[in-house]
């Protein structure tokens, strides 16, 4: 399969998958297994770096690429000083910025998004903003350094797929840096929609942590994702709207060509 | 405008007359709709509804996985002060009441850091009784600042507090506020509040609203199920919850779900509140607000607590101690009142895991 480069890193995998909401965190390190997921994300206001058995780092294979997440930051400032702190906690240069001032449906804010991309772009991170699909807000984010755009296919946990397509392919044909799909995405089926639409990766977290055998059902995503990813490179056959009729109204136009 | 008017709002309106022609098809367009509103809500507080808690409790379960996975936050209410100049009926520390007075000093709350930090919790409640001659708001500062350097998350139950002093906690470290209107019914309230500054009801009402315009990031409100009729001050609770959501749409909002608890002085006139009606409680709470956070103390037993798991509950006490000194001292105080469930929070974390629910011993952080 063709590689996904950010951030200068060629990935083989194009499942990124989250770690929140597990019924426990001893299935982790199976969950990225099956997925073979190589960039997992997690909230830094969950790392506790000083219990070693409640510590989620703990769970992450070592040749993972770490991406936390400014999980509970309300504006700009504070997921900058989040980000900060991961890095200085030993999570690497990678961060997701995720800056949400709505509790109720957990919208991101993306002015505030594209102002941290910006601050923590020039500081050396390798920054993916999370984002309510909009194109000139993913044209801020390009100038102000992102490494990637991971719009929302749906209000985050809530498995509904995608429902902001529409606005998902506007970006994925407008914007040059990698799109990945993050938030909604509920089944298998949407993961590969979104990847034979062109996305360069999706992030799944709920839809896998939830299932009933979240292990499987990592596989399940991983499948999809490659399946959507080749159909993407295979080039799919145009869509049409009216069937191909074998005898066409208009043939007799061209008869006396003959 | 503040919350006290959307109270007025249903201050004279006939709970009993509309709940009483609630149908059970009424309650089955409930519960299969997206988004309910306040009166759908009421409806599911209903006698009628009572009929149908299966149904609501596999939408509540599934609507809490959605937004809060199967995860339970853990957190522990360390006791500061039991010193009181209010005499409300229904609580133990009531300045009547003939119990042991005790303050925790400096040393003596770093020492019950430590204790409850060794058990792995990274979130902590602090307590006081209403005396700010005793526990100054200088004092809760001094307190937090001790604490920081044992826990991530710092909540404070305390006496209510103007804009500016919710300001200089959050400054000194505090993320979150619980405070209960104990009875949103005014004239209930005046009348088990006998004496005191808690007297006043509305100062109280709009603290929780104070405490978001300072920027507090969780605020956890709550009637105590018992002071009058369940089904009325569920509602304003879920009413007043739903308020500051809309309105500090940053902010975490919770509910918590005290039910009265024996305790040293005696309050009769209780209204009861069964098993049964907390769950219905729970149920409607998650289906009107399903990205509120719902806490279960260990005022609970410990059979409800773990069946009340898959519910619709995000946060649960651990290991508590309602004595002032509890975890550390020799010379404790009296308790605020009796706990029921006494699990240590080794136990709680192994009877949360056996539900298949992952005990969440840190969600939070100090970011400046």
């Amino acid at each position: 399969m063709d590689k996904l480069v950010i951030g200068g890193v060629k990935l083989e995998s194009r499942l990124f998958i989250g770690t929140g909401k597990f019924p426990s965190k001893k299935i982790i390190p199976d969950v990225v297994k099956t997925s073979k997921s190589q960039v997992i994300t997690m909230a830094l206001r969950r790392v506790d770096i000083n219990s070693k058995e409640e510590n989620i780092l703990e769970y992450i294979p070592k040749d993972c690429i770490l991406l936390p997440n400014t999980s509970g930051a309300r504006n700009a400032e504070e997921a900058v000083r989040i980000a900060r702190l991961a890095k200085a906690l030993g999570c690497g240069n990678w961060i997701k910025i995720e800056v949400i001032s709505d509790n109720k449906y957990l919208l991101p804010d993306n002015y505030e998004t594209i102002k941290a991309t910006e601050t923590l772009a020039k500081e050396g991170f390798i920054v993916l903003p999370y984002m309510s699909p909009d194109l000139i807000a993913a044209k801020r984010l390009v100038e102000a350094g992102a490494a990637a755009v991971m719009p929302l296919g749906a209000p985050i946990g809530t498995n509904r797929g995608l429902k902001t397509k529409e606005l998902i392919q506007i970006m994925i044909d407008e914007i040059d840096l990698p799109i990945i799909v993050d938030a909604g995405i509920g089944k298998p089926s949407d993961a590969a929609e979104a990847m034979e639409m062109g996305a360069a990766a999706v992030l799944v977290n709920t839809a896998i942590a939830t299932a009933g055998d979240p292990v499987k059902m990592a596989e399940a995503f991983r499948l999809a994702v490659e399946a959507g990813r080749l159909a993407y490179i295979s080039k799919l056959g145009p869509e049409k709207k009216f069937a191909e009729a074998s005898s066409p109204l208009t043939g007799f136009l061209n008869e006396g060509e003959k | 405008m503040s919350f006290y008017s959307e109270y007025l709002k249903y201050k004279n309106f006939e709970f009993n007359k509309f709940l009483e022609n609630i149908t059970s098809s009424d309650i089955f367009r409930i519960i299969n709709k997206d988004k309910i509103d306040e009166y759908d809500f009421l409806a599911l507080l209903s006698n009628e509804a009572e009929k149908y808690l299966e149904e609501m409790a596999q939408k509540a379960h599934r609507l809490t996985i959605q937004s809060f996975g199967k995860t339970i936050l853990l957190y522990t209410p360390l006791y500061l002060s039991n010193f009181c100049i209010n005499r409300c009926s229904y609580c133990g520390f009531n300045i009547e009441n003939k119990i042991k007075r005790k303050k925790l000093t400096f040393e003596e709350i770093e020492e019950e850091a430590k204790v409850i930090s060794s058990t792995g919790l990274r979130h902590i409640l602090i307590l006081t009784g209403e005396s700010r001659k005793e526990t100054p708001v200088s004092y809760i500062i001094d307190a937090v600042k001790i604490l920081k350097k044992y826990f991530d998350s710092i909540s404070i139950e305390i006496y209510p507090l103007k804009e500016d002093e919710y300001r200089e906690v959050i400054e000194a470290g505090v993320d979150g506020l619980t405070i209960y209107q104990e009875v949103y019914d005014e004239d209930i309230y005046d009348k088990v509040h006998i004496a005191g500054l808690k007297k006043n009801y509305r100062f109280r009402l709009n603290a929780p609203e104070r405490a978001c315009k300072a920027r507090m990031r969780n605020v956890n409100i709550g009637a105590l199920l018992g002071l009058n009729d369940w089904r009325k001050e569920t509602f304003m609770t879920g009413l007043h919850a739903k308020y500051l959501q809309d309105k500090y749409s940053d902010v975490e909002v919770s509910v918590s779900l005290p039910r009265i608890r024996p305790h040293i002085g005696v309050y009769e006139d209780i209204y009861p509140v069964s098993d049964k009606n907390l769950v219905q409680i729970i149920l409607a709470l998650r289906l009107f607000l399903p990205r509120v956070g719902i806490t279960i103390s260990t005022r609970e037993n410990q059979k409800l607590r773990d069946n009340l798991i898959p519910l619709g509950i995000t946060k649960m006490s651990a290991g508590v101690s309602t004595e002032v000194g509890g975890h550390s001292s020799k010379t404790k105080s009296d308790s605020q009142f009796e706990i029921s469930d006494k699990r240590s929070v080794i136990e709680m974390k192994e009877a949360i895991s056996a539900r298949g629910y992952q005990p969440v011993f840190k969600d939070w952080m100090h970011i400046d």
